[in-house]
């Protein structure tokens, strides 16, 4: 797995398209604190970007990266390799190189900036964290959507339809309901919702950290106190983690089974 | 010339007693004749300074009833020992000067305080230092009096069992200046107060306003410093006050506002700077208002209009980088937005002449939903509702379409 792995990230890294997107990511960050050198500011303004920006590149990158390599897989399904190493390997190859190029794009313009000196360091540490994780998340699940389909074109499609449906039409549902069961108890509703979310679940996570907590007044408050704490931190996070556990595990299962 | 001798005994008299109110002083100190701030004021006679030298004075309820000047040297300081007002004046023209106040006692039914002045006029109290306080200095019915360079720092903890740095009841034309308020309730309390002059202090960290209005009419405060109190500054059934230059800043909590107004009519805010408070203004009731040149930086909401707000006019103001700039909970618009700037505005200004050539919808359709159904605030700054806005802006529909700067500025407006 670990060869495998090796080979898909090496890859990755010498291809044009891992560079156009850590250039991306160091124009962004470099840009960002140029306009606006204050470190805290430019943290909720990265958090946008990511919260939308990393999970498609994490879908389609994953979905790209498996149409592509699909002849190379086959070959390597005819040598005595197990198979759920071969694609776990291709699934942390692709993640790894995505979140390597995440982690130096932003981070070497805001260690450039004073990072270290700064009190936003723990709130960067954690875009950085969620980021990568939004990552790992979106990567797997068009691994999963790519091993289901065999037809690239509806692969594609299926994808960014996952995407889009989890970071704009899940807001809207959400939205939706929030006003009309307006009458009702929602603040538990509200936390779980969040969490069947991965960007949400981000969004929030973030939100949080920042100082804008107080802005989100009652709700916030009942989030606050859910997520504010170390323990709140911890099972925010862990639910991010089961979100790449289960597709991680599904690629698993489904690659054993799967008929070439 | 013969005088009579009645006549004679009063020029007499006249000349002493002239003579003497000009120049008497009694000198309170350990080794001295009177060793009590008591005595020495027992013993002083209308006109007289009571000069107080360095030292401790463990005494409560001191009685001022005849004009005189009590004068501390070095700061002496005197211990109430939790035992109720230290210092009551009732007598007019009293002058209290460098003392240091310690140790009012706290109670639930009276409102102990350090200087307690009523039903007196012509007072000057200043220059003095108040720890471990219940109230601080408290004016009943007092008129014409003067405030200044104190520094009172209390140790509030719960709202319930502390008190107010300074607080005027029915007193009228006092001026409370240049004084520092930190760690009390609130920190200036005016209840059916008018023509009052409020300027140049610092009020902060308070448990729960920095300043706090009542039926106060025709106030002035202005160059004030309110930071970081518990709920900002309320103003609150006033009529004709004038506020400018202050800086509400830091009051930040989930029912923190930089200020709050509620049942105010006709009064100026001008010049203001509202930085990083939840809710810069939060508006309710409050008719004839008129806001010129106030900055408005980072707050969560910039003016948060509730119901029956009539006739108010937004002009020249500058909205910067708030998380909304204006909130209303209601589809009519009786107030004019009129050549502010907005940090959000993307217009162009193809003639040059200063304005946007196109008009500014300050309310956004998600902080409209939010004043709905506040539970959707978790959902800020995720994309859709960035899409709704967008759209919002381009047809409005939910949001008052009155509610509009015709004329944004293009550059930010200085004073």
């Amino acid at each position: 797995m670990l060869k495998i792995l090796k080979y898909s990230f090496f890859d990755l890294i010498r291809s044009r398209w891992s560079y156009v997107y850590l250039l991306f990511y160091l124009l962004l960050g470099f840009v960002l604190l140029f306009l606006n050198e204050d470190l805290s500011k430019a943290v909720i303004t990265l958090m946008n970007v990511i919260i939308i920006l990393v999970p498609l590149i994490g879908t389609i990158f994953g979905v790209m990266y498996y149409y592509d390599s699909k002849e190379f897989t086959e070959l390597l399904l005819a040598q005595p390799v197990k198979r759920s190493s071969i694609f776990i390997g291709q699934y942390l190859g692709v993640s790894l190189s995505l979140v390597m190029s995440l982690v130096l794009g932003l981070g070497l313009p805001f260690v450039f900036y004073g990072l270290f000196e700064s009190a936003a360091i723990w709130d960067f540490s954690l875009l950085l964290v969620t980021g990568s994780m939004l990552t790992f998340i979106f990567t797997a699940l068009a691994f999963n959507i790519a091993l289901y389909n065999e037809n690239k074109i509806k692969g594609f499609s299926y994808a960014i339809l996952m995407w889009l449906f989890l970071a704009v039409i899940y807001d809207g549902l959400f939205l939706m309901s929030l006003i009309v069961f307006e009458t009702y108890p929602l603040d538990k509703f509200t936390l779980i919702a969040t969490v069947f979310n991965p960007i949400d679940l981000s969004r929030i996570l973030i939100l949080l950290k920042l100082d804008i907590a107080a802005l989100l007044g009652y709700t916030g408050a009942i989030f606050q106190k859910f997520f504010g704490t170390n323990v709140g931190l911890f099972l925010a996070l862990g639910s991010l983690m089961i979100w790449i556990l289960l597709p991680v595990l599904n690629i698993y299962r489904k690659a054993k089974k799967k008929d070439f | 010339m013969i005088f009579r001798l009645p006549t004679l005994f009063f020029l007499i008299s006249f000349f002493y007693y002239g003579f003497n109110s000009a120049n008497a002083q009694i000198t309170v100190c350990d080794s001295c004749e009177f060793t009590s701030v008591k005595a020495g004021i027992k013993a002083a006679k209308p006109g007289d300074t009571v000069l107080i030298k360095a030292g401790l004075y463990k005494e409560n309820s001191i009685i001022i009833d005849k004009p005189i000047t009590l004068l501390g040297e070095n700061l002496p300081t005197i211990d109430g020992e939790d035992k109720g007002d230290i210092i009551q004046v009732f007598a007019d023209d009293v002058t209290i000067d460098g003392l240091k106040l310690i140790n009012v006692g706290s109670s639930y039914t009276e409102d102990y305080a350090a200087i307690r002045v009523s039903r007196a006029k012509n007072f000057v109290i200043q220059n003095l230092e108040l720890r471990k306080i219940f109230f601080g200095i408290y004016l009943e019915k007092a008129r014409e009096g003067i405030v200044r360079n104190n520094n009172i720092l209390g140790d509030a903890v719960s709202e319930h069992n502390s008190g107010n740095g300074i607080q005027l009841w029915y007193s009228k034309k006092i001026e409370i200046t240049n004084n520092s308020i930190q760690k009390v309730r609130d920190g200036i309390y005016l209840e059916f107060a008018d023509d009052c002059r409020i300027t140049k202090n610092l009020s902060k960290d308070n448990l729960r306003y920095g300043l706090h209005f009542m039926f106060s009419n025709d106030d002035v405060y202005n160059d004030n410093v309110f930071e970081n109190n518990g709920a900002g500054v309320a103003v609150m059934f006033s009529k004709r006050i004038h506020m400018k230059r202050n800086k509400f800043q830091y009051n930040w909590g989930t029912a923190a506002y930089g200020l709050l107004l509620k049942e105010i009519n006709d009064a100026e805010i001008a010049n203001n700077i509202f930085e990083e408070n939840t809710t810069g203004i939060n508006v309710e009731g409050s008719n004839r208002v008129n806001y010129t040149g106030n900055t408005f930086k980072n707050n969560g909401w910039a003016i948060k209009v509730k119901g029956a707000c009539y006739n108010n006019e937004f002009i020249n103001n500058n909205f910067l980088y708030n998380s909304f700039d204006v909130s209303y909970n209601a589809r009519l618009n009786d107030n004019k937005f009129h050549q502010n700037f907005w940090s959000e505005y993307t217009g162009y200004d193809l003639d040059e002449d200063g304005f946007g050539d196109v008009p500014y919808r300050p309310v956004k359709l998600f902080s409209y939903i939010v004043n709905r159904t506040p539970e959707t605030i978790i959902l800020m700054r995720s994309l859709f509702v960035d899409i709704i806005d967008f759209s919002e802006k381009v047809s409005p529909v939910f949001t008052p379409d009155n509610l509009l700067d015709e004329a944004p500025l293009m550059k930010k407006y200085s004073w």
